[in-house]
């Protein structure tokens, strides 16, 4: 029987980066992916004829280029293209934009608060900072503190190095940055509820926390720290949607001669003497490998797919605690037409980008505040884009496709599970809120997909449907990322590693986490590339 | 009228009341003494618009002439290197001219409009060359830059635009070929042809029916995501493309004033446009020399470590020998690569060991020195295959 040089858990677009350095190494690799498509949550599927939906993850900024450029992901059908600001429509009927010009921004922003106009070129150097610093470490594997390894002291030792290059005002600002709140943050800048409620929302997408809880501010950072061709900050949309990251990543892990294996559900991880040795998937099959590189999260590796007896006590408690908690759903729309939104004015290309109807902190907290109660919000934070408008490959000239990100959304409800009832009255809430500013709207829906948190853990496994596989707090950061002193991509079994977006740096459209895993396995394999 | 010299520095194309309108940076440049828009919103987004929907670039200025009579034919092929016996009607080529010791003087594109009936365009003005070397010839010449406005149309949604504004049949033009419209009585000529490198279209009609192509264009176009682009966007995507430039890539004809700084056809990668079995052009017993014994340059592409652009820098080898000058350079926002035209020493564009470049970034009070190692590869860094599929695609 065959016996590959690795096995790769799951065609996410971490597992298949790491099964793309592998393989360009040299190896022979293969990836089983559960559902008959690739992707994981970085899927582009076509529900609806003629529109392309960008099913989960929807938009791309974090995507290393130093990893699209080794694995020539642009030859391999990647493109990427940025989307001018956004906006937020207010409940008082103004609006909000952000524009890339800076001093459009600036006047946009003074229409708020001359104040904030002005302090907005503050908190932008002050991200920019804290973005530079925390750069350098998402390629890098986090050393770990308690270790005497030369490498892991030279990895803090570099890290000391550059915080002390911060300066002594800058530290301050660092150690605080990495603990605070985003309220606190943002209230260090800014008066103006209506520019705060529009920053805010990047701190709380996909985490179980509201602005005003301490560590959102970090979260914040989390989705300012990708860039566009040099522009840090910036996001963009994949063209083909988001498919076309793991396709593109696909088609290079295929030149190097790798192969996929989609409907291959793995059910158990199999080890023998403390070793990995292979996976038996749902149908009995047995798939064996010199590895096993897992993409699920921790807990639907070590949790649900390995014997208990294979892990150690003290691990295997400390993956069941790992913080996972779904938060997120999201509405995939095919549109009839373009929607109007009668509070932006024709002409401000803020709709081209994110649009939001969350005009103060305060209605992003009471959303929360739903969550802990076990409900959906009930008046939701949406993240809405129409991509389409700058893609011409979603949808039919003239029609539309409408992304919504909606928070919170909680995966267990407080009346008992999720169903197909919950879930369309779930659907309800978001396309009623749309509609409070869009009157024609609701007369232009020709398909919609609903997807709760428990849809989404159905569909791409990801536990709670939490789409960071694991929060992004201070708790779950660096070496401590998923499990202290397995932050280096190593399980506690020989032969088996982590690659997903619950190991440093985290989740996010990134590949990060996939490309340290493969650095840290060729150095294992003593492989120089 | 044409404003007096006295009144004006730059001439207006005639569709300034369109793109002045729509130019919010107020940054223009000065293309050939006509005002050309740099940027009209964003140059990213002008840049992404040529290269995921449609952008729409004003190219009036561009140098034209008429080239005409019963020795046209025969005047092309001893002026440029290229045999033009084989262009047919309906047909366009791009062609480089030399001088006689085998310099380039300039290139361009030729339209073979029909028999003996040619339009040359140019980015720089050569009548006194043209005139000089048609002596004998029975041909006419004729500087028509003025009566002919043009709007190049280019990216993937292109053709979907042209089709949707009624040019029927518009997707089974070849790339480099033209064919002729009717818009509202006006004659329309449409060739498939741009400096992109992209699926991509250039629409010539006559002045006075200028803006209403513009405003035709822009109605059906606003489905296609069509989108007016300025002259900076464009300089990214012809980098991409590797298209040389004049006054960039080489310096055209007789007018440097130094010796040494002019390149021959095979100095510029344009090997392919010399055909020394069609008779004799000018040029060509200097270039059958250079052929025997040797070149002295090779233009390049250039993939550079890091993503700073390494726009004029010299090129090194091993410790620090100086090889080459990089003439074009850009992070290419589609490629994902820095990327760099560079015109290297030979035979140093073979040995693709130990290049590298020096590139300078001035950053807050402090120049930092990058030292980047990089390789040749094709100059043609970016080359879909829409560009060339017939028929042409509708996204």
């Amino acid at each position: 029987m065959k016996v590959y040089d690795a096995i790769v858990i799951g065609a996410g677009h971490n597992g298949l980066t790491t099964a793309a350095y592998l393989a360009k190494a040299g190896m022979d690799v293969i990836v089983l992916e559960r559902q008959p498509y690739i992707g994981g949550a970085t899927v582009s599927r076509e529900l609806y004829p003629g529109f392309t939906y960008s099913n989960c993850s929807y938009v791309c900024s974090l995507m290393r280029p130093e990893i699209m450029r080794d694995l020539e992901l642009p030859r391999h059908g990647l493109q990427v293209i940025p989307y001018e600001g956004g906006v937020t429509m207010m409940r008082n009927g103004d609006y909000f934009a952000t524009y890339p010009n800076h001093d459009q921004n600036r006047r946009e922003i003074a229409r708020h608060s001359a104040h904030d106009a002005e302090a907005y070129d503050y908190f932008g150097a002050e991200t920019l900072r804290q973005c530079r610093f925390i750069k350098k470490m998402l390629l890098t594997t986090p050393p770990d503190p308690t270790s005497f390894k030369p490498r892991d002291l030279f990895g803090l030792l570099d890290i000391a190095r550059r915080f002390h290059g911060l300066g002594e005002e800058w530290m301050y600002d660092t150690i605080r940055f990495w603990t605070m709140s985003c309220a606190d943050f943002l209230d260090q800048y800014f008066e103006s509820e209506v520019v705060k409620g529009h920053l805010a929302g990047t701190s709380i997408i996909g985490t179980a926390l509201g602005p005003y809880s301490p560590g959102s501010a970090y979260v914040l950072l989390h989705h300012y720290m990708g860039e566009v061709d040099g522009s840090i900050g910036s996001w963009g949309y994949a063209r083909g949607g988001m498919g076309a990251v793991s396709g593109s990543l696909a088609n290079s892990f295929q030149s190097y001669g790798g192969e996929i294996r989609t409907a291959a559900e793995v059910e158990q991880i199999i080890v023998k003497n403390n070793r990995a040795v292979g996976v038996a998937l749902s149908g009995g099959e047995e798939v064996l490998g010199k590895m096993v590189i897992s993409n699920m999260d921790v807990k639907r590796t070590f949790d649900k797919s390995m014997d208990p007896a294979d892990l150690p006590e003290d691990f295997l408690h400390r993956v069941r605690n790992f913080k996972i908690r779904g938060s997120s759903g999201k509405l995939n729309i095919a549109l009839d037409g373009l929607p109007d939104f009668p509070s932006i004015p024709d002409g401000c290309r803020g709709r081209t980008g994110d649009m939001h109807v969350s005009d103060s902190m305060e209605y992003l907290e009471r959303g929360y505040d739903d969550w802990k109660d076990g409900t959906w919000s009930r008046e939701p934070y949406i993240d809405m884009m129409i991509p389409s408008l700058t893609d011409p490959t979603m949808a039919p000239p003239g029609k539309h496709y409408m992304s919504v990100f909606v928070q919170y959304v909680p995966p267990y409800l407080a009346d008992g599970q999720w169903n197909d009832e919950k879930r369309a009255a779930f659907g309800k809430t978001v396309i009623d809120k749309i509609a409070e500013y869009s009157p024609n709207f609701k007369d232009l829906i020709l398909h919609a997909e609903v997807r709760t948190p428990w849809d989404i853990e159905n569909e791409t496994g990801l536990t709670e449907g939490n789409i960071f596989q694991g929060e992004l707090t201070m708790d779950q950061l660096m070496f401590n990322r998923p499990v202290p002193g397995y932050a280096q991509y190593r399980a506690p079994v020989k032969n088996l590693y982590m690659c997903g977006s619950s190991t440093h740096p985290g989740g996010g459209v990134m590949g990060a986490p996939g490309a340290n895993a493969a650095r840290e396995i060729l150095l294992d394999m003593r492989i120089k590339t | 009228m044409t404003p007096e010299p006295y009144e004006a520095q730059l001439l207006e194309t005639p569709f300034h009341a369109r793109t002045s309108s729509l130019c919010s940076t107020r940054q223009w440049g000065n293309w050939s003494g006509f005002a050309s828009v740099n940027a009209y919103t964003s140059v990213d987004m002008e840049y992404f618009a040529a290269r995921s929907t449609a952008a729409l670039f004003d190219i009036s200025p561009m140098t034209k002439y008429a080239i005409t009579g019963s020795d046209a034919a025969s005047y092309l092929n001893r002026l440029l290197t290229r045999n033009m016996e084989k262009v047919k009607p309906g047909r366009v080529v791009y062609a480089v001219w030399c001088n006689d010791a085998g310099m380039v003087i300039d290139d361009g594109t030729v339209f073979c409009l029909g028999e003996n009936d040619y339009r040359l365009c140019s980015q720089e003005r050569h009548l006194p060359w043209l005139l000089d070397s048609a002596i004998g010839y029975n041909v006419e010449i004729k500087d028509i830059t003025s009566g002919i406005a043009a709007l190049a149309v280019q990216g993937p949604t292109s053709s979907a635009v042209l089709k949707a504004m009624g040019l029927v049949g518009i997707e089974n033009l070849k790339p480099y070929s033209l064919t002729e419209f009717d818009l509202d009585g006006h004659s329309l000529m449409v060739s498939r042809t741009g400096f992109t490198g992209d699926l991509g279209y250039e629409l010539w009609i006559d002045p006075g029916a200028a803006e209403l192509l513009w405003d035709r264009l822009m109605e059906v176009g606003s489905l296609y995501g069509l989108r007016p682009m300025g002259s900076e966007a464009l300089e990214m995507t012809r980098i991409e493309a590797g298209f040389i430039q004049a006054g960039v890539e080489f310096f055209p004809g007789d007018l440097p004033t130094r010796p040494d700084r002019l390149r021959s056809p095979f100095e510029l990668g344009m090997g392919w446009l010399v055909d020394f079995d069609k008779g004799h052009f000018i040029g060509r017993r200097a270039l059958l020399q250079e052929k025997k014994t040797g070149s002295r340059y090779a233009l390049v592409g250039l993939d550079i470590e890091g993503n700073k652009p390494a726009l004029h820098s010299f090129v090194y080898q091993g410790k620090d020998t100086e090889v080459g000058i990089v003439a074009s350079a850009m992070w290419s926002p589609t490629c994902k690569r820095n990327i760099a035209i560079a015109s290297l020493k030979t035979p140093y564009h073979k040995d693709n060991h130990g290049l590298w470049v020096d590139v300078y970034v001035y950053r807050e009070l402090k120049w930092e020195r990058i030292h980047a190692s990089c390789k040749v590869v094709d100059k043609q860094f970016f080359n879909p295959p829409r560009r060339w599929a017939t028929p042409a695609g509708d996204r």
